[in-house]
């Protein structure tokens, strides 16, 4: 589906209208919505079973909402990282990234594979089998695979659960590159650090509704209690505690 | 989907093991119904006793002699039999394993039988010890024995009544007895009333004789005709019933080639079903469904990859077991594009039912287990005999056959091989109706898959 979803100030890159999820009687996402844009990075937090996955999955076109829209500007595919690798563990590295080229349709698919090892420093462990990749290279080859069309947006679910320190140093540098040319990053995460650190803004999931969406220190402001302002101040800056505060007040 | 198909060739490729399996496993069930098939049936060990002593197994029957003890070189050709010195040393062979059987005649049995022939009083018997200790092997001595023992019988007691049927025509045409090394002759009834009957015609009708001349005339027309009577009633007691067998179904399959499509089958049904419901769970396993799915392929478009490659390796393997078989077996060369035609469609059927357990599992190993926990039980459904059950478990027997391909890919795949009936439309059709049944159930299981 290709429609306007100018704002009248800026093109949207995809926007979520009303979405809803239900898994029988369960109801994973209700009528959810926002809009994301261009360059931004924005984090999706909340508890266990707040729907992230399930919204991540949709907007990935990987799940069909039981009610609602997702519309994308343009018609290119989404770029999709799931939790877990994604990946032929028993094929090597270019043989993924070629298979996918190829089933993209790309024009140069070893164009495309070559692109991608340059990009995520993979060019040695070309021939390896991903099977014996450390996690963090699994995780490469699973963001590469996201990459490979040049999406104007990247979906990515938990991208850092499996990585140390340093690999995680190094993603959210490739993150904040790839933002910096202009494409659209949403991740899921657990880890509220991140999100206050890489997003320009966060979206807040509990129970499938969406209770909040603002940079992370309109977030940090959010919060009610305590009521003095100088104790809402001193939250400024602990997005963590001011997260839980927020969801304790809405009853999550 | 030609990629997807390269793609699962490159996973194949790096599992040797895996592969190996799937073309070595059918080739040694080829090569294991090969050799079954052209070697003899296999004798049950039998420790044997002889009472009888030497020179003295012969029956003595009127003026004739039967000689009992060529008969039991009949019941060695079902047995292979180690000959004992004792009863003890007998059981001591069975008990120890070393035999499966006992078999022990005793020193009376020739005059128990002459006893039984000659005044109707006793009841020969032979003794048979079995191991109990195994079954199968028990049950395999028992029929062997069992069986043979019953060929000799029929055989004596034949020999015995062509005896009393020539004594019988003896006294009723008349003819040589040997007595005592002389040649006696022998009336006959039918002599005997034809002198009389001239005795009769040549005295005068008032002679007080004729009354009872004439009652010996009457005795000896109904000893004749009663006699005459008895001579093929007893000469068919021997062999009572002969079997005359109409095949009304057309050309039956030979039982060798039939055993040999029973071979293809169970390695065709293995190879389709394994691997297509590895490869599909595979795609769930290492969560690349989602990935495909979003566009790059479509549901029913991976499926059909899944079902279209694994019948294709199916029914490859297969055709080289089946030309393996052809060594040992005859199989119609000259049906050959039916061989194909047959086995790819049967491995359709397979692969189907394999991408619908694959739906179902969360990982290869539940799927491959999956895979073989429900194709034994068909197979071995398939492979009951109609007549061996009845009633209700017939019934069921009957729709669970019906309901999953093995049957049917074993009729047409036994019709491709020889010819035989029933033939090979119906089957096809239901390997291709079961092949979008089974194809379809996949389809809703990927449901549950994203």
């Amino acid at each position: 589906m290709s429609i306007d979803i100018n704002t009248g100030e800026r093109t949207a890159t995809v926007a979520a209208r009303a979405l809803t999820k239900r898994f029988g009687a369960r109801i994973a996402l209700d009528r959810i919505t926002f809009e994301l844009y261009p360059g931004e990075v924005v984090a999706i937090i909340g508890p266990n079973g707040a729907g992230k996955t399930t919204l991540l999955s949709i907007l990935a076109g990987a799940l069909e909402p039981t009610e609602g829209e997702v519309v994308r500007a343009g018609d290119k595919r989404f770029g999709w990282v799931p939790q877990e690798p994604a990946l032929y563990s028993k094929l090597s590295v270019a043989q993924n990234l070629r298979l996918f080229a190829r089933l993209e349709r790309h024009a140069d698919p070893e164009q495309a594979v070559a692109r991608m090892l340059a990009q995520t420093g993979l060019q040695d462990r070309a021939d390896e089998e991903v099977s014996r990749l450390s996690g963090g290279n699994q995780q490469r080859v699973n963001i590469a695979l996201g990459l490979l069309s040049e999406p104007p947006a990247l979906l990515l679910d938990e991208p850092s659960a499996s990585l140390d320190p340093r690999q995680r140093e190094r993603l959210w540098e490739f993150i904040s590159g790839l933002a910096g040319h202009g494409t659209t990053v949403v991740f899921s995460t657990h880890n509220v650090a991140e999100a206050e650190h890489y997003a320009t803004r966060v979206l807040v999931l509990g129970d499938g509704e969406l209770l909040f969406t603002g940079t992370p220190v309109e977030l940090e402001r959010a919060v009610s209690e305590p009521v003095e302002v100088a104790d809402r101040d001193a939250l400024v800056g602990d997005l963590e505690t001011a997260f839980v505060r927020f969801l304790r007040e809405r009853g999550h | 989907m030609r990629w997807l198909f390269v793609k699962d060739l490159q996973i194949l490729k790096r599992s040797p093991l895996l592969v190996g399996l799937l073309v070595v496993y059918p080739i040694l069930i080829a090569l294991m119904i090969g050799f079954a098939l052209s070697s003899p049936p296999g004798k049950p060990k039998v420790a044997l006793l002889n009472e009888v002593p030497t020179g003295h197994g012969q029956l003595n029957f009127g003026n004739q002699k039967i000689n009992v003890s060529k008969y039991a070189s009949q019941l060695y050709q079902s047995i292979d039999p180690i000959k004992v010195n004792s009863r003890a040393e007998a059981i001591a062979k069975v008990q120890s394993g070393q035999a499966a059987a006992a078999l022990i005649v005793p020193a009376s049995i020739v005059s128990q039988i002459n006893s039984l022939i000659t005044q109707g009083v006793g009841n020969p018997t032979v003794d048979l010890i079995l191991n109990t200790k195994d079954p199968l092997e028990r049950q395999f001595a028992d029929q062997a024995i069992s069986s043979r023992v019953a060929q000799v019988e029929q055989a004596v007691s034949k020999q015995v009544l062509q005896v009393a049927v020539t004594d019988l025509q003896q006294t009723l045409n008349g003819g040589t007895l040997k007595f005592l090394g002389q040649a006696v002759p022998l009336l006959g009834l039918k002599n005997s009333r034809a002198i009389v009957q001239g005795t009769i015609a040549s005295l005068p009708k008032s002679s007080p004789l004729l009354p009872a001349l004439r009652q010996v005339v009457n005795f000896a027309t109904l000893a004749i005709d009663g006699l005459g009577f008895a001579t093929p009633v007893l000469s068919s007691i021997g062999s009572p019933l002969t079997v005359h067998t109409v095949n009304l179904a057309g050309k039956t399959t030979p039982t060798d080639s039939y055993a040999a499509a029973i071979a293809v089958i169970v390695s065709l049904m293995f190879v389709g079903v394994l691997l297509a419901a590895a490869l599909l769970a595979l795609e769930r396993s290492e969560h690349t469904y989602s990935r495909l799915v979003r566009g790059l392929v479509t549901p029913s478009g991976l499926l059909s990859e899944k079902i279209a490659l694994s019948a294709c390796a199916a029914a490859a393997v297969t055709l080289v077991m089946s030309a393996l078989v052809s060594l040992f077996v005859h199989l119609e060369w000259g049906r050959f594009p039916l061989w194909v035609l047959t086995l790819a469609l049967a491995g359709l059927a397979f692969a189907a039912l394999g991408v619908a357990i694959g739906g179902v599992a969360r990982e290869v190993s539940v799927a491959a287990l999956l895979a073989f926990l429900i194709s034994l039980p068909v197979a071995f459904v398939a492979l009951v005999p109609g007549d061996a059950v009845s009633g209700t478990l017939k019934t069921i027997l009957d729709a669970v056959a019906f309901v999953f391909p093995f049957k049917a890919a074993l009729q047409a795949v036994s019709n491709a091989f020889s010819g035989a009936a029933p033939g090979i439309g119906w089957p096809l059709v239901h390997l291709a109706v079961l092949t979008l049944v089974f194809g379809a159930l996949a389809r809703l299981a990927l449901r549950r898959f994203a």
